[in-house]
């Protein structure tokens, strides 16, 4: 399971797909329903040069997502090469190896003065492998997204089955939910992390399981309690009474009305996640080739002189600027949705 | 009142054994004893000498109860020695664990007490200012400065710190530690400095919404009709109806000063609980990494029923159910 999400690129191009056309039915969705698509048209107007530069981001975590095999002409120097599936970023930007350390658009090599393979077309340097600063930064947008992703895949959807079933039947299994809650939430989150990341076999997707059972909590506890309100309204009270069963009374007038608060919800925990990981990251068991592993090289890197500070830079820009673009997308929807902050409050 | 507060502690003390059946789920489920010992001692090691690292260590008895061992196993060795606080080895090295966490509980908060003061001074009095002047450009480049702030990991701001102040300018030294001298608050300013820092952002945006959730209340237009200043009310009238949701934020935090910071900690070389929960990390070292967790969450249920409790004294309109 592991390897078929970070290695095989047939199961990587399936989930683009999927995504994409996922993305479009949601697309035409909000595009015919009138209050979200206003409540999203005016979240984008509050901030749209975030919205862009998130969708960037998903942009070049797309591209380096759709992978084929061939394509690579028999004369390159890379024999391997020929045989590994590439991705749209590795055919646009990659393939431009040195043997080590280089300055941005330097013409000779770091550490000893031999020159570059491909002399001043590093805007970036390389790193200590010799790959394109770059380039790595660029595919860190994948590894950025995928962890967030597919933690919120696990969290969002087990905290509403809990908080939902829990808020709207009350009794035992809310007493049950409570209390796992609770035993969850008191335990220190960061510890917690790092104790479950090493008990657990290593890889991606075992950092998100262990990251999606941190924080489906909050989500959980607030999914209950909004519940616990829209129960006792009077169109939760004449679904009843018109003889709705209770399933249909969850998915069709519960679930659309915490609609709001899950996508708030989902764009917090998504900075949340991009930055718990580049902690795991400096910890050493983070994610590979993520942005954390690139600014826990700079380590050794600052102390180098002259400093290799090309690495931590790219990195620096790669962070930064998604998690700024998505706290503010993230202010702007909430924004926009949440009636609690609308006009002049927020 | 007093059933109250019995209550409230029978549910923490639920909480606790719960959170003791997910670390044995988590550290003698997920993992086997075997695993544990191989990770030790390497994954080429004779079997016997697995089962005598395992003996060596308490980890030889059946995991479950069952026939025939119904107290003499490790679930029941489990619950008997956290709840004894009789921790045992270090997976590790095999130094006593209670040790290790006594020395390392001072430079720990050393470090965190006066980040978390510090923090704290500055959040509010900012936050205050904030929300005095709502609404102008000092709020809003506030606003931005926060959201920038938050978007920064604090990996950046050590990084950051330690080649700026530390390398550079040579105001204080990169990282170490010397105990209980002049020299050791030379060496925690950096930490502190590059925490508080990077808390700032969070904290004071916490607390913005706090006081600005309370500025709108009729009892501060009351005030103001009957003609009392912009501080007066600030200080007077809002900063006490905003002290429950400040007293919860700051009480739950308090617990976690005790376990230390892992990132500052292990980034500026200081010796405390973060730092050893990190080479327990790289080592593999389960039964410290079990402490810690246990630990933690043991202090931040009692803060939690004591703010619970603290509540019911503090302010009226909270019911006894």
């Amino acid at each position: 399971m592991v390897s078929a999400l970070t290695n095989s690129h047939h199961t990587s191009n399936v989930v683009v797909l999927l995504l994409v056309l996922g993305g479009l039915w949601l697309g035409w969705r909000v595009k015919r329903n009138e209050p979200w698509h206003d409540a999203l048209a005016d979240a984008f107007r509050r901030g749209p040069t975030a919205w862009c530069v998130l969708g960037l981001y998903v942009l070049v975590a797309l591209a380096d997502s759709v992978a084929w095999k061939g394509g690579v002409s028999a004369a390159a120097p890379d024999q391997v090469a020929r045989f590994e599936a590439k991705s749209l970023l590795d055919r646009a930007v990659g393939g431009k190896t040195e043997k080590s350390y280089s300055a941005p658009l330097a013409t000779r090599e770091f550490a000893r003065d031999r020159p570059l393979v491909r002399p001043g077309t590093h805007l970036l340097g390389t790193d200590k492998l010799g790959r394109d600063v770059l380039f790595v930064t660029l595919k860190g947008a994948r590894v950025a997204l995928l962890v967030g992703g597919f933690t919120s895949l696990i969290a969002i959807p087990l905290a509403l089955l809990f908080g939902v079933l829990a808020g709207y039947f009350g009794k035992w299994i809310d007493d049950g939910v409570f209390f796992v809650m609770s035993t969850l939430a008191s335990m220190p989150s960061v510890l917690l992390l790092v104790a479950m990341i090493t008990a657990l076999p290593r890889g991606t997707i075992w950092v998100c399981v262990a990251l999606g059972v941190t924080s489906w909590v909050g989500f959980c506890r607030l999914a209950r309690g909004e519940t616990f309100k829209l129960r006792e309204l009077d169109y939760v009270n004449a679904a009843r009474a018109l003889g709705a069963s209770h399933a249909r009374i969850i998915v069709r007038h519960i679930l659309p009305n915490l609609l709001h608060l899950v996508l708030i919800r989902f764009v917090l925990l998504f900075s949340a996640l991009v930055l718990s990981e580049a902690v795991l990251s400096w910890l050493n068991i983070g994610v590979d080739g993520s942005w954390g592993q690139m600014v826990a090289q700079a380590k050794n890197e600052l102390s180098r002189d002259p400093i290799v500070w090309w690495n931590v830079a790219g990195a620096t820009v790669g962070l930064v600027g998604l998690l700024l673009s998505i706290n503010v997308v993230g202010d702007t929807i909430r924004d926009a949705l949440d009636p609690r902050t609308r006009g002049d409050r927020a | 009142m007093l059933a109250y507060v019995v209550r409230r502690t029978c549910f923490g003390a639920l909480v606790v054994l719960g959170v003791l059946l997910f670390l044995f789920l988590l550290f003698f489920g997920v993992t086997s004893p075997d695993d544990i010992a191989r990770r030790a001692i390497g994954d080429k090691a004779m079997p016997h000498v697995i089962e005598q690292w395992k003996k060596n260590h308490g980890y030889d008895k059946p995991r479950l109860p069952g026939p025939g061992h119904l107290t003499d196993n490790l679930l029941v060795e489990h619950y008997r020695r956290m709840l004894t606080f009789d921790f045992g080895k270090s997976d590790a090295d095999n130094t006593p664990i209670v040790d290790r966490l006594k020395h390392g509980a001072v430079p720990s908060l050393c470090l965190t007490v006066p980040e978390f003061l510090l923090g704290l001074l500055l959040g509010i009095w900012s936050a205050l200012v904030v929300a005095l002047f709502r609404g102008t450009y000092i709020d809003k480049s506030t606003t931005i400065l926060c959201v920038v702030l938050m978007s920064v990991p604090i990996l950046l701001f050590i990084i950051g710190g330690q080649y700026l102040i530390g390398k550079q300018l040579r105001w204080f030294p990169i990282s170490g530690w010397e105990r209980g001298s002049s020299a050791m608050w030379r060496f925690l300013a950096l930490p502190v400095i590059v925490g508080v820092l990077s808390g700032f952002g969070g904290t004071v945006r916490f607390y913005r919404t706090v006081f600005l959730d309370e500025v709108y209340r009729d009892y501060v237009r009351t005030a103001r009709a009957k003609g009392a200043g912009d501080m007066r009310i600030l200080l007077r009238h809002v900063l006490p109806n905003a002290m429950i949701p400040v007293l919860t934020a700051v009480v739950m935090e308090i617990p976690f000063l005790f376990t230390g910071s892992l990132l500052l900690e292990a980034a500026f070389g200081i010796p405390g609980l973060g730092s050893l929960t990190v080479d327990a990390i790289n080592a593999n070292d389960f039964a410290t990494l079990r402490t810690m967790v246990f630990i933690g969450s043991l202090l931040f249920v009692a803060a939690q029923i004591m703010t619970d409790i603290g509540y019911t004294l503090v302010d009226p309109r909270v019911r006894l159910e």
